[in-house]
């Protein structure tokens, strides 16, 4: 089954109450995905000639402090890191392929969640309240946020094949359906070079839209060629730095309802997610149209793009 | 007028208080307030009631009704008045898939757009949608009317058997063994009736009529007489 959400905020101000605002938001949806949850939140972004490298260790007493002391000694680029529960924020200059190296070879029990200069994903196995609550989910600030709770179907209960899926620089995805073209897909996608750590077929999805930026093309025309690309069903929600987007499969197998204010723009598997925003009772609700791709970027601009 | 707040009551107590037989007692109006998108609120209704839910409403909202007049302040989730018997469900916003599925009878209004599936299955419910229909809507209707006052989507009426169909605007692509029919004064009058119903206002004369060309197997004169189960070819 699994639920998505996701929240964009237009309005500023709202920024410092991101968390607050979207954990009701996640916990409406833990009946539809009571195995797992996560959130991929935007904000706090660094200079350009930095990013943010947010890690996770399933050992409760893990020593982030000595991984931290032997990177800035091995990278020689002094860091600047929190910890929040069982992850770690760890901005740095050294830039992503050596950190990536250095953390294959010296961290081998730690989980790399994402990169870029805005995203941080936290995420686990148990009921969407105790991640939310382990996270601190409702103190957070930024400017946008998507999550998933997860029903398992296509790959193992497991912190690796909870969602958000990121296979690059501040973007990820959430999705809720299931792909059936997913193995040769993956094995066409490493062939141009992209590499997976799961199984799962949203990774799949993840990496694909990459490939696709990668080349060149816009998040628009991403989303338009998975439709062509990507076979089953899906809703998908993708969070880039400045961005948010939703795409249904052209038969429209899962649901979505979007709600949009002068405040904001929300995305969910079901309204009951959305009853406690602000302002939500004069907001235009309505259901995203199938196979037809709906971006927001930068902020106050709102646009609505035509797929297939 | 009998209020009842689901911020402070379970859906279960709504549903049960409508079922009482004492639910038509010191009248028959109903106000439910703080719907909040919840699932199955005034299903199974089996009495002259008037029901307003103020807000939105999640997932087979009205269901199976029977006798009730239940009207929704806002938007609706999937199979909103699915397999209704009797009576009259409202929506004065949008509603999700398969809304008035294999409906038996009585009325569905949707003010705003209905999206797909619209009406899948219908056994003789009418239904009236102010706005557009998505994709596949009246799929295998048997019996009933659908009128849409906007577009219907793709493969409309696939696979239709006798449901008569109503469209305003423009339909997209008309599913299989669905055809366009001429339009007679017996039409427009029922269209009439149907939309002074609904309360739309809308001209008979600026809408087309589809139904089934009959043309799918069963429907073959040939065909009549045959035991289920007979060999064919």
């Amino acid at each position: 089954m699994c639920g998505i959400v996701g929240l964009y905020l237009k309005d500023p101000s709202l920024e410092p109450r991101l968390g607050e605002l979207f954990e009701p938001m996640l916990l409406a949806m833990a009946d539809r995905g009571p195995d797992s949850a996560g959130f991929a939140i935007y904000g706090d972004e660094v200079p350009a000639d930095q990013l943010k490298f947010t890690l996770q260790s399933e050992e409760p007493g893990y020593d982030w402090e000595g991984l931290v002391t032997a990177m800035e000694r091995d990278l020689g680029n002094p860091l600047s890191w929190f910890r929040n529960a069982t992850a770690v924020v760890i901005k740095s200059g050294s830039g992503e392929e050596r950190v990536r190296e250095w953390l294959a070879r010296n961290a081998p029990g730690v989980s790399l969640m994402s990169v870029g200069r805005s995203i941080e994903i936290l995420k686990g196995v148990g009921h969407p309240r105790l991640v939310a609550d382990r996270f601190s989910l409702s103190g957070m600030k930024g400017s946008h946020i998507i999550g998933h709770t997860r029903m398992a179907t296509e790959s193992a209960v497991s912190m690796e094949g909870s969602h958000p899926f990121t296979t690059g620089l501040d973007l990820c995805l959430v999705h809720n359906g299931s792909l059936s073209n997913h193995n040769r897909l993956r094995l066409e996608l490493e062939r141009q070079g992209m590499t997976f750590e799961t199984e799962n077929d949203s990774e799949v999805a993840a990496a694909y839209l990459t490939w696709k930026l990668r080349e060149g093309e816009t998040l628009t025309q991403a989303l338009e060629s998975a439709i062509q690309d990507l076979d089953g069903f899906y809703t998908f929600t993708i969070g880039t730095r400045d961005g948010f987007a939703v795409l249904r499969d052209p038969i429209a197998c899962k649901p979505a309802v979007l709600a949009e204010t002068d405040a904001y723009v929300a995305m969910a598997s079901e309204y009951r997610a959305l009853a406690r925003l602000p302002g939500i009772a004069g907001a235009r609700v309505w259901e995203p149209e199938p196979g037809r791709v709906y971006v927001w970027e930068n902020a106050q601009q709102a646009s609505e793009e035509t797929g297939t | 007028m009998k209020k009842l707040s689901l911020a402070e009551h379970s859906v279960r107590e709504l549903n049960s208080a409508l079922h009482d037989p004492r639910a038509m007692d010191d009248g028959t109006e109903w106000y439910v307030s703080d719907p909040d998108g919840r699932h199955a609120l005034a299903c199974g209704l089996n009495d002259e009631l008037q029901v307003t839910i103020d807000g939105h409403a999640g997932y087979y909202c009205a269901g199976m009704n029977q006798h009730a007049t239940v009207v929704i302040n806002g938007t609706v989730g999937v199979g909103v008045a699915e397999n209704m018997m009797s009576g009259l469900v409202r929506v004065r916003g949008n509603a999700s898939q398969s809304a008035g599925a294999t409906g038996h009878g009585g009325l569905l209004v949707i003010e705003g757009n209905a999206s797909a599936r619209c009406g899948i299955s219908m056994k003789g419910i009418d239904i009236v949608v102010g706005g557009d229909v998505g994709h596949m809507s009246a799929f295998m209707g048997q019996a009933g009317r659908l009128v849409v006052c906007g577009d219907a989507g793709e493969a409309f009426g696939d696979s239709i058997y006798e449901a008569r169909l109503y469209v305003r605007g423009q339909v997209e692509s008309l599913g299989a063994d669905c055809i366009e029919k001429p339009m007679r004064e017996e039409h427009r009058e029922e269209l009439r009736g149907l939309l002074a119903h609904a309360d739309m206002d809308f001209d008979p004369g600026e809408f087309r009529r589809y139904g089934s060309a009959r043309k799918l197997y069963n429907f073959h004169v040939d065909n009549a007489g045959i035991e289920q189960g007979d060999s064919h070819e």
